[in-house]
């Protein structure tokens, strides 16, 4: 084979990718038996997850993965076979060990060590279910290690070391086959092509069985073969030849050593020596086989790629190298911008809007939008497999605060940026910790409360206007909003004799270091609080919101948008520089006048804002872009929302517009400009910046760095 | 010699794996992915031989088996079966159901060449 | 000349600075095209223009002269901007105008004096006579790579 090297990483890789699908059918399965709806080939579909798990890791030698997939498998055989029956116990067990599974899976991947404690005392629960102790438990190892196509036939003869023999060993080997080994598919000339090819044969076909012509039976074989074999290898090798007709035919090997006398090795049509024997009639089978018409499957599996001709599958799938898609939506971003160029200068051509070509280019604009989404939905996932890791939060999360929780998800199948979903995972980590430790109440107040002592958290997903909206709710106690602004205010994060709305109220709960819970536990308590949540949705270009009811319970609403390469934004103009500013941070838009415009100090120009004061910055002067004026008044003001709550003020000369633009990424190598996020192409082929406000922000509020200030 | 596979595996690495192996020593592999999808993909072939794997959905390996025997035309096709264990009980049961052998996963790729061109060859 | 010349042939692009003439290994350059509005980077060193939009990408500009320490000039229509690639990356650098292109041997190069006015060291990495005048051949990796030291 030719520089098997790099397919292998290549297919060891796509293992790895078929792993995270055979772990997400077999956590759909189990979830299906949670919740009751399962049939045979729900257990079969976990059977067969955990089998090709057990196979894949086999090749390529993971041996942490291999032995407890074998030993989960076992347990999920007995199941399958109809001798165990699945309780809420050995379905919980099932949920650990599809955990531990996927463990064991990522650390074979990123070749990490494997967590052996955990895996140790699921593979005792295991063995312990199917009534093994530790004593009686099979050695795993042997049975899935690679068995040559050899029988071992240790039939301990004393055979003299033959390969030092000068001359080569000799054997006698009589060979007749049974009618049944035609039904299988062997074929006498095959296997004595087979003893040809380890060394020199006489090969004689011996006809005295042949009857007369009248009397022969055309299923009944009446030749046989004697063959003498000269061939430096060793007995057990000669018998590999015919392990496949094992049972089926009358053969005799018999070692020849030309010095001394023979060592006969007989065998007879079952091998009886062997271990242990193949019965030629079928007994009752131990593995029970699905029946052929099994209805059709609960996973629906991405096909091959087939050559054979009327190859049908259910549902073809391509796999494309990411690269190739980033290229593509590239493209369909200079496509956008080409279109906006170009009905600019139709426009400024001054053609009539019911002239044919602006009716074309309508319909050019509608093809080039629905192109773009259509790229984009390449990128698109969906959540499930997000939301299958979160079930096992739940379950983790549950246990270690002793309360049980029950994990409703809806939605699975709402696609989203692949991205978005990769950067998701930790911030929905971090609610689906909290609402499980703090939003949901202890079993006791549950039951006070009159409530199901089983709380239960609901992670949805849906789009809704051209935004993906993911909700995390729970149906505990709610938000208790006095404690709430209790704490705020003990914290200093608010005055004392603050009136706050309820809204307001739950939004304190964003503020950098909130912590509401008295005690701070081991789960969600460890300095990582709502705000960082926060940061990461509004890094996706996303907003979160909260609304809580006392005694019902509370709902985080995450709103992102589908894709991260466009960006609504809000295009503005400053010093003769046309920049953009995510439209997500801009809170509203004012204008200045004297009565809201006052000093704090030489450099620290504030805006009123209903009573509150906040910092203005002129953008052309912060970007370094122009002098400070004399004078603001009538200057527009957009008031941009940080993410830790904090607001600025930002000065510019005029609002253009409010639109979609593609994102250019800005080569970092090269100069990073403070306070720029990106870049996009406007319709006149113009680079436009796009502003990264917390950098901008940052920026202001650190006077050193402000030019605002000279 | 270039002998014309069959393999069927649900598994797409055990697929990507045996055409890996086989198709460098000079093999055409024809790949299906459960048993239904191996009796669509046979239609119209006539592989030297068939590899197939048990444990598969829709149609298993033993009822793959048995459609392709129930056809005169592969009657006396070989046909490998894919195990992972070595278990005596497994290969009674597919030799009953008419498989020519088996190969034990995970196989060497010298071993599965071995093998076909023991029953192909 | 023969083709067959016993130290390796360069091409080299040669073109203007004020009134100096420069050149750079024809091989890292990617093409030429006339100057427009650059978006200027916000608090960028001087010599740093801006970007442009180079068929659907980003392309950063850096003005040459400024970059090899010349007073800053007015640019007309007539400046172009080579794009050259260094390592991954793309960048245009400004120039008067493009001259021509010379093919050059290793025997027609000698190296820069020590000390070379107006320039920091390394960025010019070796002269030539052409014609009687001096071309110099310029180290696009010093003048790329210091650049992203500075900025960093």
């Amino acid at each position: 084979m030719t520089d098997a090297s790099d397919p292998m990483a290549e297919i060891r890789a796509s293992f790895f990718i078929e792993c995270e699908e055979l772990l997400e059918a077999m956590q759909d399965g189990l979830q299906t038996i949670d919740d009751g709806e399962w049939d045979n080939e729900t257990i079969n579909v976990v059977f067969r997850a955990v089998h090709s798990i057990k196979g894949g890791a086999g090749a390529f030698g993971l041996e942490s993965l291999v032995r407890f997939a074998h030993r989960y498998e076992t347990v999920m055989d007995s199941v399958r076979s109809g001798t165990m029956n699945v309780d809420n116990d050995l379905l919980k067990l099932f949920f650990r060990c599809a955990d531990h599974l996927s463990d064991l899976v990522r650390c074979a991947r990123d070749g990490l060590d494997s967590p052996e404690e955990q895996g140790k005392s699921l593979v005792g629960e295991l063995d312990a279910s199917i009534g093994l102790t530790g004593d009686e438990v099979e050695e795993p190892e042997e049975e899935i290690e690679f068995q040559p196509m050899g029988l071992s036939l240790d039939l301990g003869l004393d055979l003299p070391d033959m390969a030092a023999s000068l001359d080569l060993p000799q054997f006698e080997i009589e060979f007749a086959p049974a009618a049944e080994l035609f039904d299988t598919g062997n074929e006498p000339f095959q296997i004595l092509k087979a003893l040809r090819d380890l060394g020199e044969c006489e090969i004689e076909c011996v006809t005295d069985k042949l009857v007369s012509l009248e009397q022969l039976s055309a299923e009944t074989p009446y030749l046989y073969w004697k063959v003498t074999l000269s061939a430096n290898v060793d007995p057990a090798e000669v018998a590999s030849v015919f392990e496949f007709v094992d049972g089926l035919c009358t053969l005799k090997i018999e070692a020849l050593s030309v010095s001394e006398g023979a060592a006969e090795l007989e065998t007879d049509a079952t091998l009886e020596d062997l271990p242990p024997p193949l019965p030629t009639v079928a007994d009752e089978p131990i593995v029970q086989a699905e029946k052929v018409e099994t209805k059709d499957p609960v996973v629906t599996r991405s096909a091959s790629q087939a050559k054979a001709p009327g190859a049908a599958a259910a549902k073809s799938v391509v796999r494309v190298d990411l690269d190739r898609i980033e290229r593509l939506v590239n493209l369909v971003g200079e496509l956008v911008i080409n279109q906006a160029m170009l009905s600019q200068s139709l426009e400024s051509a001054g053609l009539s809007p019911h002239s044919d070509a602006m009716n074309g280019l309508e319909e050019f604009q509608r093809l080039t939008r629905d192109i773009q989404d259509s790229v984009m939905m390449i990128r698109a996932q969906p959540v499930k497999s997000l939301f299958q890791r979160m079930s096992r939060i739940v379950r983790e999360s549950s246990a270690a605060v002793s309360k049980d929780v029950r994990l409703e998800t809806e939605g699975e199948n709402t696609e989203v940026d692949k991205t978005v979903i990769e950067r998701l995972a930790d911030p929905l980590t971090h609610m689906i910790r909290n609402a499980v430790d703090h939003g949901l109440e202890t079993t006791q107040e549950r039951e006070a409360a009159g409530k199901s002592s089983q709380g239960i958290v609901r992670l949805s997903a849906a789009h809704r206007s051209g935004r993906v909206v993911i909700e995390v709710s729970d149906d505990g106690g709610g938000i208790n909003r006095p404690k709430v602004q209790e704490i705020a205010i003990k914290k200093g994060l608010i005055p004392a004799d603050s009136v706050l709305t309820d809204t307001e109220v739950d939004n304190l709960l964003f503020l950098p270091g909130f912590s509401t819970a008295a005690s701070v536990s081991d789960l969600s308590g460890r300095g990582v609080g709502m705000d960082v949540v926060r940061t990461s949705i509004q890094a996706l270009g996303g907003r979160i919101t909260i609304t809580s009811q006392e005694g019902v319970g509370t709902t985080f609403s995450i709103s992102l948008p589908l894709t991260l390469a466009v960006l609504d934004g809000m295009v503005v103009q400053v010093a003769e520089e046309t920049l953009v500013l995510p439209l997500n941070v801009v809170v509203e838009t004012l204008t200045l006048t004297q009565d809201n415009l006052d000093q704090v100090r030489p450099g620290l120009d504030v805006v009123r804002v209903r009573g509150a004061f906040v910092p203005l910055f002129d953008l052309g002067v912060s970007l370094g872009y122009r002098e400070k004026k004399d004078d603001y008044t009538d200057s527009v003001v957009l008031l941009i929302a940080h993410e830790d709550g904090s607001r600025a003020a930002l000065i510019v000369d005029e609002i253009q517009d409010q639109r979609q633009v593609v994102i250019k990424g800005l080569d970092d190598s090269f100069y990073r400009a403070p306070g720029i996020a990106a870049a996009t192409i406007l319709g006149d082929g113009q680079i436009a910046l796009i502003l990264d406000p917390s950098d901008i922000i940052a920026n202001a509020q650190d006077p050193s760095l402000t030019k605002f200030a000279s | 010699m270039s002998l014309e596979i069959l393999a069927v595996d649900d598994s797409r690495t055990m697929r990507e794996m045996i055409r890996l192996a086989l198709e460098p020593a000079g093999f055409t592999v024809h790949l299906a992915d459960d048993g239904v999808h191996g009796v669509e993909v046979l239609e119209g072939l006539m592989p030297d031989a068939i590899i197939t794997d048990i444990n598969m959905p829709r149609m298993d390996g033993f009822g793959f088996i048995d459609a392709v025997r129930n056809q005169d035309t592969y009657r006396a096709t070989p046909i490998l079966v894919l195990t992972t264990e070595a278990a005596p009980e497994l290969k009674a049961r597919a030799r009953n159901a008419g498989a020519t052998g088996w190969i034990v996963k995970p196989f060497d790729p010298a071993k599965l060449i071995k093998a076909l061109q023991m029953v192909a060859g | 000349m023969s083709d067959t010349e016993t130290s390796t042939p360069a091409e080299l692009l040669t073109f203007r600075l004020g009134d100096q003439e420069y050149s750079l290994d024809i091989m890292c350059v990617r093409e030429i095209r006339g100057w427009t509005k650059t978006t200027p980077l916000p608090h960028a060193p001087k010599h740093m223009k801006g970007v442009i939009n180079l068929r659907g990408t980003v392309l950063p500009v850096m003005d040459l002269a400024e970059r090899l320490g010349m007073a800053p000039r007015k640019h007309t229509d007539r400046n172009v901007i080579i794009v050259v690639k260094h390592k991954e990356s793309m960048t245009g650098l400004l120039v008067d105008a493009v001259s021509d292109i010379i093919a050059l041997t290793e025997n027609d190069l000698q190296p820069p004096p020590d000390m070379t006015p107006n320039a920091p060291a390394g960025v010019i990495k070796a002269l030539t006579l052409l014609d009687d005048r001096m071309i110099r051949v310029l180290d696009l990796s010093n003048i790329i790579e210091t650049e992203t030291a500075e900025a960093a």
